[in-house]
This record gives C-alpha cells, sequence and structure tokens, in this order.
C-alpha cells in the first residue's frame, strides 16, 4: 500500500510540474511570438530615412517616423521634469512622514490612480489643458503622462525607502543629524538604486502610452520642436499608421512598432544592470 | 564624584503600557555604569532616554526628570540636536552607513560643522579612528566601502563616529552581543580607555562583562530598578535577595 501511495505521489507532482511548466512556457512564448512577428514585419522597413524623416503623403511612399521619435522623446523627458520630482517627492513624504490619515489618503488614492485606464488621464487633462488652451499641445500630452508616472513613482519611492532599515537613521539621528539631513543624506542615498529603478521602469511605462496621447498631443506631419503645438508620437503615430487604408503606412506601422519596443526593451535592460549593482 | 545624569522618579509609557516604573538613579561623571537584568526589563528604554532617541515611537511618552549637567533634557526648550552630539550612542547591531569608512567618521563632523578645513577633517577622522582603537588596521582603506568591514571593525567605525563629534557621554546597547569573544574583548579593553574621557553607560546581558569593563551596575526587572551598587559590592554581596537571584542564575 505504501509502494501505491509513493508512486501516486511522485504521479502527482510530475503532473503538477509538467502543467506549470507549461504554463510558463506558454507566458513567454507569447512574448517571443509577438517580438519576432514585429521583427519579421517591421526590420526590412528599417533605414536611416525612415528614422530621420517626416511621413509623406500616404500613397507616395518612402517617408519617416523622425517626428514621431523625436517628439515621443520630448514629451518623455517633460513629462519626466514634472513627474519623477513629484512622484519622489511624494514617496519620500509617504515613507518619512506619512503615518497618518493623511498619508493613508494619499496611498489610497495612489494606488487608485495607478489603476486608472491611461485614457480617462487622457479625457481629464483634455479637459483641464486643451480646451482651455485652444488646442492640443505637447505640453498637455507631457502632463497627461505625468499623472500616469507620479503614483507609479511614489509608490516605489516609498517602498525603496521603508527598506532603509530603521537601525541606519538611528545611527545618524543619534550623531545629532535632523531629521531633513537623515532623510537627505542618509536615507535617500541607501534608496538611490531602487528610486532609480522606479523611475526607468515609469519612464518606459509612459513611453508606450497612447491612449493619453490621443487628445492632448494629438499628432503632427512635421518636426516640431514647440510644446504648444500638437506633436507627434510614435505610439500615435504607429495608431494613425495602423489604422487607416494604407498598405505603405500599415508596413510603416510595424516598422515604428519595432523601433518602439525596442526602445523599451533598451530601457528594460538598463534597469537590470542598474538594480544588479547594490551596496 | 560629580553625578553627570540625574534622573528622578522617571515613568516611561508605551501607550498604556507602563515601561518604567518611578526610576531614580545618579550616574557619575567619567566612570562606566552598566544597567543589567532579564530581556525586556526597561534597560534600553532607559539608556534611550538619555539622548531622546525615544522620540521617533510616537506613542511613547515620559513622566519626571533627567538631568544632564543639571539641565532638563526633557524641557521644550531643549535642542535635541545639541543633546545627542553631546549624548553619543552605540547600537546592539551595528549600523554603519553604506558610505566609505572615511565617510562614515567624517559625517557626524560635517553635519556639525565642527571642522575648518580639509586636512582639519582628516586629522579629526584619523584621531576618532585611533581613540576607537580601528586606525591601524583601516588606514590603507579610508575610502573603501564600510560594509566590507567585520563585524567587530563595524562595531569600532561605529564607536569612532560616535567619538568623532566630541559627545561627553557615550551610551552603549549591548555593543558587543553580536561579536566574537576577541571582538568583544576589544570593545571591552576600549570602554575601560574611554572612560577617562567620557561617561559611560552600557547595557549587557553578559555579567561577566558588567564586572570587567563597569564601576557600578544597576540591576533592572520588569521595568523597575531593584538595586544600584558599585559593580564590585553588586557581584559579592548585593544588598536585594532579587540581585542575588539573577546574578547566580536562579532566573532569567
Amino acid at each position: 500500500m505504501n509502494e501505491s501511495v509513493h508512486n501516486r505521489r511522485k504521479l502527482v507532482s510530475k503532473i503538477m510540474t509538467t502543467v506549470t511548466a507549461a504554463c510558463a512556457i506558454f507566458a513567454v512564448s507569447i512574448l517571443l511570438i509577438i517580438l519576432a512577428y514585429i521583427t519579421i514585419r517591421g526590420a526590412a522597413s528599417i533605414n536611416w530615412e525612415f528614422i530621420t524623416s517626416v511621413p509623406k503623403p500616404a500613397l507616395d511612399g518612402g517617408g519617416g517616423i523622425g517626428n514621431a521619435i523625436l517628439g515621443s522623446a520630448i514629451m518623455t523627458v517633460l513629462a519626466s521634469l514634472i513627474g519623477l520630482p513629484i512622484g519622489i517627492g511624494a514617496g519620500v513624504y509617504l515613507a518619512e512622514f506619512g503615518d497618518n490619515w493623511f498619508g493613508s489618503l494619499v496611498r489610497f488614492v495612489s494606488d487608485t490612480l495607478i489603476g486608472v485606464p491611461s485614457i480617462i488621464v487622457g479625457i481629464f487633462i483634455y479637459t483641464l489643458l486643451v480646451l482651455p488652451m485652444g488646442g492640443a499641445s505637447g505640453f498637455a500630452g507631457s502632463v497627461a503622462l505625468s499623472i500616469i508616472m507620479i503614483p507609479i513613482v511614489a509608490r516605489t519611492t516609498e517602498e525603496m525607502i521603508r527598506l532603509v532599515p530603521k537601525s541606519m537613521r538611528e545611527g545618524a539621528l543619534a550623531l545629532g543629524a535632523p531629521q531633513w539631513r537623515v532623510t537627505w543624506n542618509i536615507v535617500m542615498p541607501a534608496a538611490l538604486s531602487g528610486i532609480a529603478t522606479g523611475a526607468i521602469l515609469a519612464i518606459a511605462r509612459i513611453s508606450g502610452e497612447t491612449a493619453p496621447l490621443l487628445f492632448t498631443a494629438l499628432n503632427s506631419r512635421f518636426f516640431n520642436y514647440y510644446i504648444d503645438e500638437p506633436m507627434s508620437s510614435l505610439t500615435v503615430q504607429i495608431y494613425n499608421f495602423a489604422t487607416g487604408p494604407f498598405p505603405n503606412e500599415q508596413q510603416m506601422a510595424w516598422a515604428a512598432s519595432l523601433i518602439l519596443v525596442g526602445l523599451i526593451l533598451i530601457i528594460n535592460i538598463l534597469v537590470r544592470i542598474l538594480t544588479r549593482k547594490k551596496f | 564624584m560629580a553625578s553627570k545624569i540625574k534622573v528622578t522618579d522617571l515613568d516611561f509609557y508605551y501607550g498604556d503600557f507602563k515601561a518604567l516604573h518611578d526610576i531614580t538613579l545618579d550616574i557619575p561623571e567619567r566612570e562606566v555604569m552598566a544597567f543589567i537584568g532579564p530581556s525586556g526589563c526597561g534597560k534600553s528604554t532607559f539608556l534611550r532616554t538619555f539622548n531622546r532617541m525615544n522620540d521617533t515611537i510616537p506613542i511613547a511618552r515620559v513622566d519626571g526628570n533627567i538631568l544632564i549637567d543639571g539641565k532638563d533634557i526633557n524641557s521644550p526648550k531643549t535642542d535635541v540636536v545639541a543633546l545627542r552630539r553631546k549624548v553619543g550612542m552605540v547600537f546592539q547591531k551595528s549600523n554603519p552607513f553604506p558610505k566609505s569608512i572615511f565617510e562614515n567618521v567624517a559625517y557626524g563632523i560635517r553635519i556639525n560643522r565642527m571642522h575648518s578645513s580639509k586636512s582639519d577633517l582628516e586629522d579629526k577622522v584619523e584621531k576618532a579612528l585611533r581613540d576607537a582603537a580601528l586606525w591601524e588596521e583601516v588606514q590603507d582603506r579610508l575610502n573603501t566601502s564600510a560594509l566590507g568591514l567585520s563585524g567587530g571593525q563595524q562595531q569600532r567605525l561605529c564607536i569612532a563616529r560616535a567619538l568623532a563629534v566630541q559627545p561627553e557621554v557615550i551610551l552603549m546597547d549591548e555593543p558587543a552581543s553580536a561579536l566574537d569573544p576577541i571582538a568583544t574583548q576589544k570593545i571591552e579593553e576600549l570602554v575601560v580607555e574611554l572612560k577617562k574621557d567620557y561617561t559611560i553607560v552600557i547595557v549587557t546581558h553578559n555579567m561577566q562583562q558588567a564586572g570587567r569593563v563597569s564601576d557600578k551596575t544597576a540591576f533592572f526587572m520588569l521595568g523597575k530598578l531593584i538595586e544600584v551598587n558599585p559593580t564590585d559590592k553588586m557581584f559579592t554581596n548585593p544588598d536585594e535577595k532579587l540581585t542575588e537571584d539573577y546574578i547566580t542564575g536562579r532566573f532569567g
């Protein structure tokens, strides 16, 4: 009898291992298939002209997405300039001074905001900025992106700061360091690599957002350095190309997708490298 | 001997829980006083009232008087930052900052702006490291991470860091409890050396350690101060039956 129980146990264990392994393989292969498919469809169209020039009228052929790359870069940088300081500041507050009702409120609102579909953020900014300013602009797009960043950065910053051991703070306090100095030159440096990781993940997240830009930054067919005018972005450009009727534009959507995925992949690899060297 | 710290009728609460009961105690200048007693008896809590480290615990509340050099440290006029500079602390678990050895010692000097120049800073760091008997071991690698030091070295680094701001009192919360016997011996020798210049209060679970390093010993139980006496007397002929039972290992 013991023998049979033993055999049954081994069999169940084998089945479970196989099932979970199959799930894992499925999850990874989906990603690989997407990557492979985008590469196959897009790689052929990527050349110097494609990444440096503006789109041409649909049926002319040629042209590129240089303005979209530039627009995405400008808006991501601007969104980071707004979102990172506010997000990190809020995270520091939550971790260091947030053990009260206000902290709980901020935490709850942040968590809710993280779960809000990004198109809602777009509509919100449309009402708040686009309508009063009389038109779509790169600035409005950046603000929408920064709103998506802030709660993510705030919560990861808080988590990272909370990981800094209490004993380290006490050590600094015991030397006569005021609270702000303890936070600024002991706790923050100790949590830096974690905070940077959160920041970069948030940047990766917003650089892939489409919905909040659809009615805020809109799109533009030209190189545009002015943030008070509509601005092109990779994601919106892909959306426009892909939903249009012209085969050559659909082809460009594949190529632009490949570039976008490549950029996000690079950012994620950067995160890996950053997190590896911990003190 | 003049008393450095004078505690009168001290009660201490964590919320509703009364952790210290009506403690009255004088700690003499330039001597070592050891706090002994079973775990949870309030020794560490009591120690942490001297530099107001308990301020970081929101529900903590203190009643009664603590005078250091005749000044009430719990008065609203007391500058906690200045108090903590004067009353340094070494913790049970060594807690060097994730910085270089040099920067660890320099930190307190920098934040209190105690140096006139870069070379003055270097001199002060060297002196603190020498006083903590660590200089010989680290002088060649001052710019390497403090976290690369051994446990005993890290603890002596923490002592150097505390000494660097030139305190008058040093509080030690079981400073050797996580160290091996050789590192412990080094810390103990250091304590004896340091009492020439500093008033030292040391919490310890190690009775032999209290016997070796302290001039006076205070025995605590369940938040009450049971007995305080010169260490020699305490370990040979204590006044209280409870003290004798504890020291001879009947409980605790």
